[in-house]
């Protein structure tokens, strides 16, 4: 694919990622973040966003599952997951988040479950997508093109 | 080692996370600060030549082989020692307390933001930290470096609320100062 192709279809694709919410401009702050000195800086924060996230549902798995439901623990990992969301900008995950943290608050175990299946669906969403934005990139710099700037 | 100009701050920042330690890292260094970045309130009292268990009497004294460490950014919510428990060992101890503190949360709790800038925090970050936040460390360190260089100085409200406190505990923080400094933040 030519790499003013392959830069439209970036464009395209990234404006429709924060256009549908599935960013948000701190995502755009982490770009920001990033030169030649530090030139793998988003994927090394998002990585670790995967991992802390994947991390953090198994967790919740494993406290909603358990006889008697520890509703302060299951609140303490809807806060890490919601503060690591935020950070790179992931806005429907941390959206989620929020409605999560009220099922909490209401020791609402069924709601609990509903808000971490809403959250898991929304992490693999996000998380696809944003292996389709690098994918891109490293395709657009392997054609020689530079990464186009959204802002 | 070749010696620096003056310009260059070395901030100690605190956070558990650590994808947040590694933003605040890069956040920092965009903005020219030396960076040491820990994960833990005693880690950081440690670098800090501040050990766990021993008084502000027995602490290591700088001239010690120890960093100065111009400004102290931590979060507020770390299992174990928390960031305000940590803005209070510092501001407790005598070598320490000038070193300007700085919060970070990524909840706006109103009663917290209060808490710590009483407890001598120079401001509060919500998270996730901007870039632009960066700007407002700068003048925190040049005032203390400021009241450093001349302790007679006569005390302005924006450089002493700690001592102020300290002095008056029942005395509130100058109305002004704390509107300016909740202000920023929508406690809607």
């Amino acid at each position: 694919m030519e790499s003013s192709d392959l830069q439209r279809r970036y464009i395209d694709f990234t404006s429709t990622l924060f256009r549908e919410g599935f960013l948000d401009s701190q995502y755009t702050q982490l770009q920001q973040l990033q030169d030649e000195s530090n030139p793998e800086f988003v994927t090394e924060v998002v990585t670790l966003f995967f991992q802390d996230s994947e991390k953090l549902q198994d967790d919740l798995t494993r406290t909603l599952d358990q006889e008697v439901v520890d509703f302060k623990k299951v609140a303490a990992h809807v806060h890490q997951l919601k503060g690591s969301s935020a950070s790179i900008g992931a806005q429907r995950v941390k959206n989620v988040c929020m409605a999560f943290r009220i099922c909490c608050e209401e020791m609402n175990r069924e709601g609990c479950l509903g808000c971490l299946q809403q959250a898991r669906q929304e992490y693999f969403l996000v998380k696809s997508k944003l292996e389709t934005v690098f994918r891109l990139e490293q395709q657009i710099v392997a054609g020689g093109g530079s990464i186009p700037t959204m802002w | 080692m070749a010696v620096v100009a003056e310009a260059q701050f070395h901030v100690l920042a605190v956070d558990d996370s650590l994808m947040d330690r590694k933003l605040i890292e890069r956040l920092l260094k965009t903005s020219s600060f030396q960076v040491t970045a820990v994960d833990s309130g005693s880690r950081a009292l440690e670098v800090l030549g501040l050990s766990e268990g021993l008084t502000s009497s027995s602490a290591v004294s700088p001239a010690h082989n120890e960093i100065e460490v111009n400004l102290v950014i931590t979060d507020y919510c770390m299992p174990g020692m928390t960031g305000y428990d940590l803005l209070k060992k510092i501001k407790g101890s005598s070598s320490l307390k000038d070193i300007p503190v700085v919060i970070m949360s990524s909840e706006n709790v109103p009663s917290r933001i209060n808490r710590c800038l009483e407890g001598g925090a120079e401001e509060f970050f919500l998270k996730p930290v901007q870039l632009s936040d960066m700007k407002r460390l700068r003048p925190h360190i040049l005032k203390g470096k400021s009241k450093e260089q001349q302790p007679q100085e006569e005390e302005t409200s924006s450089t002493s609320i700690s001592s102020n406190k300290r002095k008056a505990m029942d005395e509130e923080l100058s109305p002004e100062r704390r509107r300016l400094k909740l202000s920023n933040y929508s406690l809607i």
